[in-house]
């Protein structure tokens, strides 16, 4: 719809309905007291909810009112004291499954993210996205009043329209709604229905999980959720799914996947994970097997396995082992395979004796599993039929990502009047009558479910900094109730769902979970289901495979500068999606990093530039969802392309027949990575379980190199870090932590692309073996903290020198900038301000920053600091407590987020500290030691389980 | 027997030269003589290039050193080419007047205050960079020991403090060395200024020089024991400035050849521009007489041998890398000659050590033209090694994950034309306001040639 006679359209509308709107409009021109006290987030309420404190610091320079913001402490709240954090518990839902969390606070204001140990869906951890989303709520970008038909308008102005049109009972309502876990929205939700006879409530996003309900269903007559428990699978066989880092719980798949492959001195017990994938992802790259193929040959290696005559290799030596593990073996299928390969895994685990060993179904965490892509086909029909009165999209951004073959857009034009709630005025607001700002999850009362259907309480840190509405709040003006808060909906549902009193409540609340409200397992029965006959791809047509990009998700975090700048696990590019292709395909059609190519499929088109991947599936070509946006806001908008365009509606994840057509355009990719191999330098030091059985030291080089000069004595503390490389998959939450922990900017593509990203981890990738099927590497580096530190001594200022803890401590306000320390690192881990990159300007940015941590300015140098603020605070803790920090009590930012614990932080003086037991055992090694740098982290060799039959 | 002096004075000095002609001469460039337009042209394109560098300098100042094309890992760009490059340039001037005046090599004398002016431009304009190239310019001084009530001093183990140090006392001591030996001839220039103000200004400049037996007497010794105090610092600015790539651990820096090898190549760089300036300038004034090809055909030889010396570094540089056994500078030397940069390396060699072989041919140290290329090509070449050695050994060190390519950007290259700018601007004044070549030196030489030999010949 053009937007300008969207304008003009709009205007007419307003008249017809009376104009409320018009009259509050007048109304605000001449701003009496009274209008802004009457806002339901009045701030009595707020005060009420969440004490005095956030008035202070939350609101500065964000809303118009401006009182806000002078409200001194009359009453000092009994929390908080100024400089020292507070953590809530909440939780972030992706896909409608939680993520249990921990959010700092500092003086009222959230500004990082920590995983909630006690959820089970965290256990303390976190990824990207949930790291990432303290930057979102405070994007200045965000939509920030209602609108209606463009036009800044109110929230009561909204509800005058909603109710005036909710007046007829019979009103044909439809809810879009994205995969909702919450109990309480989807009580709200059944409740609209009732209450409105001809309502209909439709689900969409395009990540969603059909194909694995829709497996279930076909396995078991239902769709149930199927828990992976990783902690007790000694094989694991993945047909092409990414559960170590995509899907749901991933995080916690991780975190009980890598525990059962920490071998340490004296140990040999580890599993075996057998993947086969159509694209590499990090899964692939942790697997000890890994085969690729096209997405659509999964389904034949499924039917064989599931027939239980498994002959030819190599798949018969797997079936073998995974027969030999019955009972501690797992078959998990991936999400964007089809329903038959879901319900043929059911049925491997099923015959390997699995389930209810290593498989556990329950009811589902989605309150309502329907087909997704169904859904919203049928929701577009009835909008083309004119069968809508009234749309209300609750959350999503249906005109952007909905599949290219349902021309949502169009069939908008036909529903009388829609509403939009959303984070951003995005691409489907413009299309709406009314779009109504949507609290972000750290601003609003809610609920949540984790994997195991565990619920937690999702309560907000700050008061919302914009005129913004929970979902809850939308459907509860749906329903009728319109002004109760967010809080007393969910506090409501809750008082009869067994948090009945108080103290209950609070318990929930502090601890992040509601305890028992994990699903018990559910007995289901594998009945016979009718497998489809496989479809035969045409021979030598290429295959397209549809993926949530790997850092912006589906698209909804487009415009967090963060995530965007966060390199792709894999491909290292930043700032960009890419059509992946294999080095095959390129040398076929000619085609070099970066060329343009017209991808036609099914009579849709769109132009991508290409990105040859080392062990891409031949003829496969892999596109990421979640770019191309044209309403994301400064930072996403105009960024990669969308793929959303020729993405069917029936077979949203692959299909055969793409035409692939250089255009002879160059487009420019932004990679931090332009070097993958290791050019025979031992920087990571990798070997098998029968290798370090037969000899443990394998990797082990010299840490310390004698020397004549006598070296520091350190009689209180010497912080280390071990980082071990057979837990890291790569996933890149620790760059995103640290970013979000030290105030790193964020520099834009044009930088990335010069070689100036400022993080202060990067994780490098490195391929081995053939450009086919390489093995991969990840190597998360940091400052090493050398001992001997090559930075210090160049060093004209001594603006980089050496704590008395062993630190390799950096100060900005003495750095002059000559960079010298930068030439002199090995390691090229230090960052360096070419020109103003943070932020000091923008208001609500300024808010996000850790006060705790210098927000530097260009022309000084800076790197990892070891979170030295976490360091001195837990020494003052310590100091005041008259005792020694303890091990384990400080943690850094990168420690603390990654989900395969793969880095530890200590006391190296306290042999007792886990970072000095791991820098004892035989895999240790460190990075370059030969340069007598006696760096402070070190590395614990890459171990693998290959299987002995598939070896030779 | 014929007296050594002579074979070595032969054909420094043209032909029927006395003291009042070589006087009259010198001092007419500056005092009576028209401005030639080819002076105007140059001051000029030189004026208008320094408006390059202040453009590009005060661009720098506003935005940040991220204008130029450093990244990481090349922290380093052509503000350090530039500035060793330059470091180096201003060589020859000390060298020339100081080590040859002790050696008595009496060739010098044409040449050396024009090469010492040059000296003293050539370390201004070095000068500029490592103030330019720093990422917080306004906090330069940090890198001077001064009394800070904060109680900091520099960090004295940085081979940038000492570079500090060793340019600084360069730049003074040839100022010094190039101002004093200025003092006669400002009297000089004085005594035949037509006009008041001209006069005034030289007489003031010459601090009252009379010509007395005691003023001479003190005078040589003065400037003998400047010459002394200069002569180390020769060998120390570039040992120095060396170390700032030796003390780094990088692959293709750390590397114990590194200060011979610098100085050699200071002094064949520096030769190289003074063979430039001169022979066009000696055209332009009608110099031949006093500049002559005996000077020209010493500059080359000398260039000659200090080529060897930088093609044996070259060599060595390899070899060591080879007999290291170090996997890390053998993959240096590896990607030098055949990387993403190898023209570059090549294009060095050709210049710095095969250029250079052609002075072997005297056809060629007597060819004007093909001198004044050659003095071109190496200038080019010796900027060429500098950025050999910062940006090849910085883009390909420790970690191939880290492997990024340099590509500097406008303002680069508006900072490096610019810089010539400066240095052609303040040698075109210089040309126009002082006497360019040293009239006492010359008239002593005058003295020589109709006294000395003659004696020496009966």
């Amino acid at each position: 719809m053009n937007p300008q006679t969207g304008k003009e359209y709009w205007r007419s509308l307003e008249e017809q309905a009376d104009t409320p709107a018009f009259r509050e409009f007048l109304h605000r021109e001449f701003p009496v007291d009274a209008s802004i006290w009457e806002d339901s987030v009045s701030r009595r309420q707020f005060l009420k909810v969440m004490g005095a404190s956030f008035a202070l610091a939350g609101l500065t320079g964000c809303m118009r009112s401006p009182e806000e913001k002078i409200v001194p402490y009359v009453k000092q709240p009994e929390q908080i004291v100024p400089g020292k954090p507070l953590f809530y518990a909440t939780a972030m839902t992706l896909g409608g499954y939680a993520t249990g969390l921990l959010v700092e606070s500092h003086e009222g204001r959230p500004t990082k993210i920590e995983g909630n140990p006690q959820h089970p869906g965290s256990l303390g951890a976190t990824d990207i996205f949930t790291q990432a989303s303290v930057l979102t709520m405070y994007d200045p970008d965000r939509s920030q009043t209602v609108l209606n038909a463009g036009e800044i308008a109110t929230w009561s102005a909204f509800l005058g329209a909603l109710t005036a049109a909710l007046s007829n009972p019979q009103i044909r309502l439809r809810i879009l709604t994205e995969t909702i876990g919450s109990p309480t929205l989807a009580a709200q939700l059944r409740d609209v229905l009732n209450k409105f006879p001809n309502a209909r409530w439709h689900q969409y996003e395009p990540l969603a999980r059909d194909n694995a309900y829709e497996g279930a269903r076909l396995a078991f007559g239902e769709p149930v959720e199927t828990q992976y428990r990783f902690d007790r699978a000694d094989v694991i066989l993945s047909l092409d799914a990414d559960f170590l880092s995509a899907g749901p719980s991933w995080i916690r798949y991780t975190r009980d996947y890598t525990n059962k492959r920490r071998v340490r001195a004296g140990q040999t017990a580890m599993n075996r994970l057998y993947a086969i994938e159509s694209l590499p992802t990090n899964t692939g790259a942790m697997a000890d097997h890994r085969w690729t193929m096209p997405a659509s040959e999964v389904e034949a290696v499924a039917r064989m396995f599931a027939s239980g005559e498994v002959n030819t290799a190599p798949w018969s030596a797997v079936w073998k082992d995974l027969q030999r593990h019955r009972g501690a073996s797992l078959v998990i299928a991936g999400d964007q395979q089809p329903p038959v390969v879901h319900a043929l895994a059911h049925a491997i685990n099923d015959a390997l004796g699995n389930v209810g060993q290593t498989v556990i179904y329950t009811d589902t965490v989605a309150a309502e599993p329907v087909g997704q892509f169904q859904s919203l086909g049928e929701l577009v029909a009835d909008m083309n039929a004119g069968k809508v009165d009234l749309l209300v999209i609750l959350g999503g951004n249906p005109v952007y990502d909905a599949p290219g073959d349902v021309s949502f857009a169009a069939a908008m034009n036909k529903v009388k009047l829609r509403v939009h709630l959303g984070l951003y005025n995005d691409e489907t607001s413009p299309l709406c009558h009314w779009h109504v700002p949507e609290s972000h999850y750290l601003e609003a009362w809610s609920d949540a479910r984790a994997f195991d259907g565990t619920a937690s309480i999702v309560q907000p840190l700050i008061a919302p900094l914009y005129d913004s509405k929970s979902a809850h709040e939308l459907v509860a003006a749906l329903a009728g109730k319109a002004g109760v808060a967010g809080h007393d909906l969910v506090r409501e549902f809750w008082k009869a769902h067994g948090l009945a009193d108080d103290n209950s409540w609070h318990a929930a609340l502090h601890d992040g979970v509601v305890p028992g409200t994990a699903f018990p397992a559910k007995a289901v029965r594998l009945r016979r289901f009718d497998m489809p006959a496989a479809a035969k791809p045409e021979a030598g047509a290429l295959e397209i495979s549809f993926r949530a990009d790997p850092t912006l998700g589906d698209g909804r975090f487009a415009n967090n500068g963060w995530l965007q700048e966060c390199p792709k696990p894999l491909t290292r590019l930043t700032w960009d999606n890419a059509a992946l292709i294999s080095a095959k395909l390129a040398g076929e059609q000619n085609l070099a990093n970066g060329d343009v190519v017209e991808l036609r499929y099914r009579g849709r088109a769109v132009e991508a530039p290409v990105w040859i991947m080392p062990g891409q599936p031949e003829g496969v070509v892999t596109v990421h969802l979640g770019y191309g946006r044209t309403h994301a806001g400064r930072v996403g908008t105009g960024a990669g392309f969308s793929a959303y365009g020729i993405r069917p509606a029936d077979a949203p994840w692959f299909g055969n027949d793409l035409k692939l057509r250089k255009t002879g355009r160059q487009y420019k990719l932004a990679c931090t990575q332009n070097h993958s191999s290791m050019e025979g330098r031992d920087l990571v030091r990798a070997g098998t379980l029968a290798e370090f059985v037969k000899n443990p030291e394998f990797a082990k080089g010299e840490l310390d190199y004698p020397s004549m000069y006598p070296g520091h004595k350190y009689n209180g503390y010497a912080w280390g870090m071990a980082i071990d490389l057979t837990a890291c998959i790569g996933c890149s939450a620790c760059v995103v932590a640290c970013q979000s922990e030290n105030n790193i900017p964020v520099v834009g593509k044009e930088q990335v692309d010069f070689g100036r990203e400022m993080h202060w981890i990067r994780i490098d990738r490195y391929f081995q073996g053939e450009t086919a099927d390489p093995e991969v590497y990840f190597e998360p580096v940091q400052c090493m903290h050398c001992e001997n530190a090559p930075c210090e001594v160049v060093c004209p200022v001594g603006a980089t020198v050496h704590t008395d803890d062993g630190l390799n401590a950096m100060i900005y306000n003495r750095c002059v900038g000559t960079r010298y320390c930068s030439n002199n690192c090995p390691y090229k881990v230090r960052r360096f301000n070419f020109l103003q990159y943070s932020d000091t300007k923008t208001p609500s940015r300024k808010l996000q920053y850790n006060p705790q941590v210098t927000v530097r300015n260009r022309g000084v140098m800076e790197k990892c600091t070891y979170c030295i603020q976490r360091v001195e605070a837990a020494k003052i803790t310590a100091e005041k407590e008259n005792r020694k920090v303890t091990d384990g009590e400080i943690k850094t930012a990168c420690q603390q987020v990654c989900p395969a614990q793969a880095i530890v932080f200590g006391d190296l003086n306290d042999a007792n500290s886990h970072v000095a037991r791991l820098r004892a055992e035989p895999l240790t090694y460190g990075l370059l030691t030969e340069l007598n740098t006696r760096p402070r982290t070190t590395y614990l060799a890459r171990l693998r389980n290959p299987n002995p039959e598939l070896e030779a | 027997m014929t007296a050594p002096n002579e074979t070595k004075r032969n054909g420094l000095l043209g032909p029927g030269h006395s003291y009042a002609s070589v006087t009259d001469k010198i001092a007419a460039i500056v005092l009576t003589t028209k401005t030639p337009y080819s002076w105007m042209f140059g001051l000029a394109v030189g004026f208008t290039m320094l408006m390059a560098l202040l453009m590009s300098a005060a661009y720098l100042f506003y935005k940040g050193v991220g204008i130029w094309g450093i990244r990481m890992p090349v922290a380093w760009g052509f503000a350090i080419v530039n500035f060793v490059w330059w470091i180096g340039i201003g060589h020859a001037g000390t060298l020339i007047s100081a080590i040859l005046l002790l050696f008595r090599q009496e060739w010098r004398t044409s040449i050396n205050r024009f090469a010492e002016a040059m000296t003293l431009f050539a370390v201004s304009c070095a000068g500029l960079f490592p103030l330019l190239h720093l990422g917080r310019p306004w906090v330069f001084y940090w890198l001077f020991p001064y009394p800070d009530t904060m109680k900091l001093w520099p960090q004295w183990r940085s081979p940038l403090v000492w570079d500090v140090f060793a340019v600084s006392t360069y730049a003074t001591v040839s100022f010094m060395f190039w101002y004093v030996g200025l003092i006669p001839d400002l009297a000089s220039m004085r005594d035949r200024a037509k006009h008041r103000g001209v006069a005034f200004v030289y007489g003031v400049l010459a601090m009252g020089w009379r010509g007395a037996a005691r003023h001479w007497n003190r005078y040589k010794t003065a400037y003998l024991l400047l010459a002394g105090l200069a002569t180390p610092l020769v060998l120390s600015v570039h040992s120095v400035v060396s170390f700032d790539f030796t003390v780094g651990i990088v692959p293709g820096w750390h590397s114990t050849i590194f200060p011979p090898f610098f100085v050699a190549g200071a002094i064949f760089s520096g030769f190289a521009m003074v063979m430039t300036l001169t022979i066009p300038i000696r055209k332009v004034y009608h110099l031949e007489e006093f500049i002559t090809q005996r000077h020209l055909e010493n500059m080359a030889k000398v260039m000659l041998a200090t080529g060897m010396m930088v093609s044996y570094g070259y060599l060595m540089e390899a070899f060591t890398a080879w007999y290291s056994g170090n996997q890390f500078e053998i993959a240096q030397a590896v990607y030098r000659a055949k990387g993403d940069y190898a023209l570059w390396y090549w294009l060095m060699i050709a210049c710095n050590a095969l250029a250079p072989q052609l002075f072997w041919f005297k056809k060629v140290r007597q060819n004007l033209v093909l001198m004044f290329i050659l003095s071109l090509i190496i200038n080019l070449g010796m900027w060429l090694e500098r950025f050999v050695i910062v940006v090849i050994s910085l883009a390909h060190d420790f970690m191939p994950s880290a492997w990024r390519m340099y590509y500097p950007t406008v303002w680069d290259w508006a900072t490096l034309i610019g810089s010539l700018g400066l240095f052609v601007t303040l040698l075109f004044l210089f040309i126009r306001v002082l006497p360019m070549i040293s009239i006492f030196e010359m008239r002593e030489m005058v003295h020589g040639t109709q006294h000395h030999d003659k004696e020496a010949g009966q």
